[in-house]
């Protein structure tokens, strides 16, 4: 059968904006999921051993909390392109995402330095497979997320001034905050 | 941004331009490997589905043979068939079956020329296709959650990862079709009962399978660097198992209902009253997601002896502490699925004068939800830890009893939907069988391992249950071969709304076409098409009065 001509536009509906609410609550889901296995081996060792940390393990705290002040940069920007996206000002918009992804390559670096001095290799015991597993994976979301920050740049430099989608790549850096924020807690402060 | 997808033109057009028998096949091919189509999605997760059961049932057919007594296999091999077992049931056979019918049903009823994100969609199924081949190839080499060869362990824990990021993004593409591309006027009261089903089980799906990718992940760290935190194997169904237990799959059944729900009304055509009891029946089911990720699957629940007697508050609390998990993660579904029983029931009552319209959807979606309430009650029963139940196989037959129900429920929706799908109008009379011994085997392939929970295994037990293994095959090679000659024997056409359908996907040419409506039609209620025929739902004398 032969294809259809294209009807009416359908009304915007957000697509995007829901999608990525959606893939946003499974990331909070993931990262839950792993926290809550994490307290739940903690207290295991804890009451087995009577230790959880690696002996020898020196956790930088300055570049994880570093980390954490970055990110009140990084929802400050998407929110700033945004902003930008819905006065169709190019010139702001594209500086607002270079700078997002710009600090979020730096909360990167600032992951793979707490990696080479906290002196815990990935077969170092039970800490560090699942520090590893847990970080490894935020790293993920991390390129993930510079990724949207590139590809939303390329597009608003393209001409396509939707700020839908500049509106989901904000989500999206702020559901990450949170999520920083909840290992940061779990992880580095609790330990 | 919009809701059409522009490709699906482009490869109408790709497919006729070869001359050649050679360039038609490759073409048609490439539409098919390509295609972000939903109906071409669905279609390819339903035949992967349907697949994957047939070889579930050869699984369990083995495993009926070595219980039997009448073969003798290995302790080693009958680890790794029992790991096919679970993973051909919920990731072979439940979740492909589901979510297919889903991806290629729901933006039809909803009015949409394409699924929301249609390339995240097709990603989805190649994805969930290639973790199941990989997972196949774990297990025929010592892989598995028992497996022996450490390489094959880690490809299968990949392989289960990859099957849950699939699974996930489609989800995601489900539920978001649902909340955006509904058509003019239909708001999400009047979104048809299936297309509202799909949604509980998308948005179900977005919250399980996450955790599910974040375990494995720390399940596949661990296990090819020291072992220490989850003991390697050994830690596999301790902290993952739950994806395999029957409260999961109870989540991944609420299509079923959605189903039945969407033929009821037909059966004398009437419009649903209180459709938002139904949705919250949905909704209750949908429950079920808190009960597999909390990963409870035993409860202390006072039952035997002493224990039923009550002392002081002390006493009290302590039990509801007990009784109010077992409750909230297994009665309030199987509620939610009373509901949707009782509401259908409602609209069973006969109306004087009028012939009864006996649809695929009721018929196979009434004993399909039938035998999935039968595995719930069984679920709620094997978390009751004072019945002792733990550490047979009833829960085994649970667990069929729920997948078994939603293949009974798919094939009825294959059958339903088929005018749509393949351009055919499968006869109820010849299809009315086929459900009756998609029953039989269900029953047969469960019920003796409930019995067998409460008494010993028996060879007599083992040798029901294979039988209701061959059936199960026989009933869905007897569908396929249904499908496959209507289709041959079709004249390329059937009417567009053979049931007298109250939803938008009637509305539409039978086989669909490509983009699903020439134009976005405008919904005015819950039943639109209702609202269109004049004398809908009066009988034969009503309508002569008129």
């Amino acid at each position: 059968m032969q294809a259809l001509t294209a009807g009416p536009v359908a009304a915007p509906r957000r697509q995007i904006i829901v999608g990525t609410t959606l893939a946003v609550v499974a990331m909070f889901m993931m990262v839950g999921g792993m926290l809550a296995v994490w307290s739940e081996q903690r207290t295991n060792f804890v009451e087995r051993d009577g230790n959880w940390l690696p002996s020898g393990a020196v956790i930088p705290e300055v570049a994880a909390n570093v980390a954490l002040i970055a990110f009140i940069a990084i929802c400050t920007f998407a929110q700033w392109a945004v902003w930008a996206a819905k006065r169709s000002d190019r010139g702001h918009g594209v500086f607002a995402l270079s700078a997002t992804a710009l600090v979020a390559i730096m909360v990167i670096n600032a992951q793979a330095f707490i990696y080479s001095e906290m002196g815990v290799g990935i077969s170092d015991g039970a800490y560090a497979t699942m520090f590893y597993a847990l970080t490894g994976l935020f790293m993920a979301l991390m390129i993930i997320g510079v990724i949207f920050s590139v590809v939303a740049a390329f597009r608003f430099v393209g001409g396509r001034s939707d700020n839908e989608i500049l509106a989901a790549h904000a989500i999206y850096w702020y559901a990450m905050s949170i999520i920083y924020t909840a290992i940061w807690f779990v992880v580095y402060v609790t330990k | 941004m919009t809701t059409i997808d522009p490709t699906a033109e482009v490869i109408a057009s790709s497919v006729e331009a070869g001359d050649s028998a050679l360039d038609r096949l490759l073409a048609a091919v490439a539409d098919w490997l390509t295609s972000t189509d939903h109906k071409k999605i669905g279609r390819l997760f339903l035949g992967g589905g349907l697949l994957g059961l047939l070889a579930t049932v050869a699984v369990n057919v083995v495993i009926g043979v070595e219980r039997s007594g009448i073969g003798n296999i290995d302790d080693g091999a009958i680890a790794q068939i029992l790991d096919a077992q679970r993973v051909g049931l919920v990731f072979g056979t439940l979740l492909p079956l589901a979510i297919g019918l889903c991806i290629a049903v729901v933006p039809l009823q909803l009015g949409a020329r394409s699924i929301a994100f249609p390339r995240m969609a097709a990603a989805g199924f190649w994805m969930w296709a290639g973790g199941l081949i990989f997972s196949i190839i774990a297990l025929v080499n010592n892989g598995g959650g028992l497996g022996g060869d450490p390489d094959m362990v880690d490809l299968f824990l990949g392989a289960h990862g990859l099957m849950a990021v699939g699974l996930a993004a489609t989800a995601v593409s489900i539920a978001t079709s649902v909340l955006t591309t509904r058509a003019p006027g239909m708001t999400m009261r009047r979104v048809p009962f299936f297309s509202m089903s799909a949604l509980i089980l998308g948005l179900g799906l977005i919250l399980v399978m996450p955790v599910l990718l974040g375990t494995l992940t720390y399940l596949f760290v661990d296990h090819r660097n020291g072992r220490e935190a989850f003991g390697g194997n050994t830690g596999l169904y301790e902290w993952a198992g739950w994806i395999f237990s029957p409260g999961a799959a109870v989540l991944f059944a609420i299509p079923v209902a959605g189903l039945l729900a969407e033929g009821a009304p037909l059966l004398w055509k009437q419009r649903t009253p209180a459709r938002g009891v139904v949705f919250a029946g949905f909704a209750l089911m949908g429950v079920a997601a808190l009960g597999s990720v909390t990963q409870v699957a035993v409860h202390n629940v006072p039952w035997a002896g002493s224990d039923l007697y009550l002392g002081g508050s002390d006493d009290v609390r302590e039990k509801l502490y007990d009784v109010v998990p077992w409750a909230l993660f297994n009665l309030l579904p199987l509620l939610g699925l009373t509901i949707v029983l009782l509401m259908t029931l409602l609209l069973a009552k006969p109306v004087k004068g009028a012939r009864p319209n006996v649809t695929p959807a009721l018929a196979f979606g009434f004993l399909g939800l039938g035998m999935v309430m039968v595995g719930m009650i069984g679920t709620a029963l094997f978390a009751i830890d004072d019945l002792g139940l733990q550490g047979t196989v009833f829960d085994e037959g649970a667990s069929i009893y729920v997948v078994y129900g939603t293949v009974l429920a798919a094939l009825g929706g294959m059958a339903h939907w088929a005018p749509k799908l393949w351009g055919v109008t499968l006869q109820v009379a010849k299809l009315l069988p086929l459900a009756g011994l998609g029953v039989l085997a269900t029953v047969l392939a469960s019920l003796p391992s409930y019995v067998a929970g409460f008494d010993e295994p028996r060879d007599i037990y083992a040798i029901l249950v294979l039988v209701g293994h061959i059936l199960m095959a026989l009933t869905v090679l007897g569908f396929i071969g249904l499908l496959i000659t209507s289709v041959m024997s079709s004249d390329g056409g059937a009417e567009a709304d053979p049931y007298d359908g109250q939803t938008l996907e009637w509305a539409t040419a039978s086989p669909a076409p490509a983009n699903n409506f020439v134009d976005t039609p405008t919904v005015m209620s819950a039943e639109p098409l209702v609202d269109s025929k004049s004398n809908y739902g009066q009988t034969d004398s009503e309508k002569g009065e008129s």
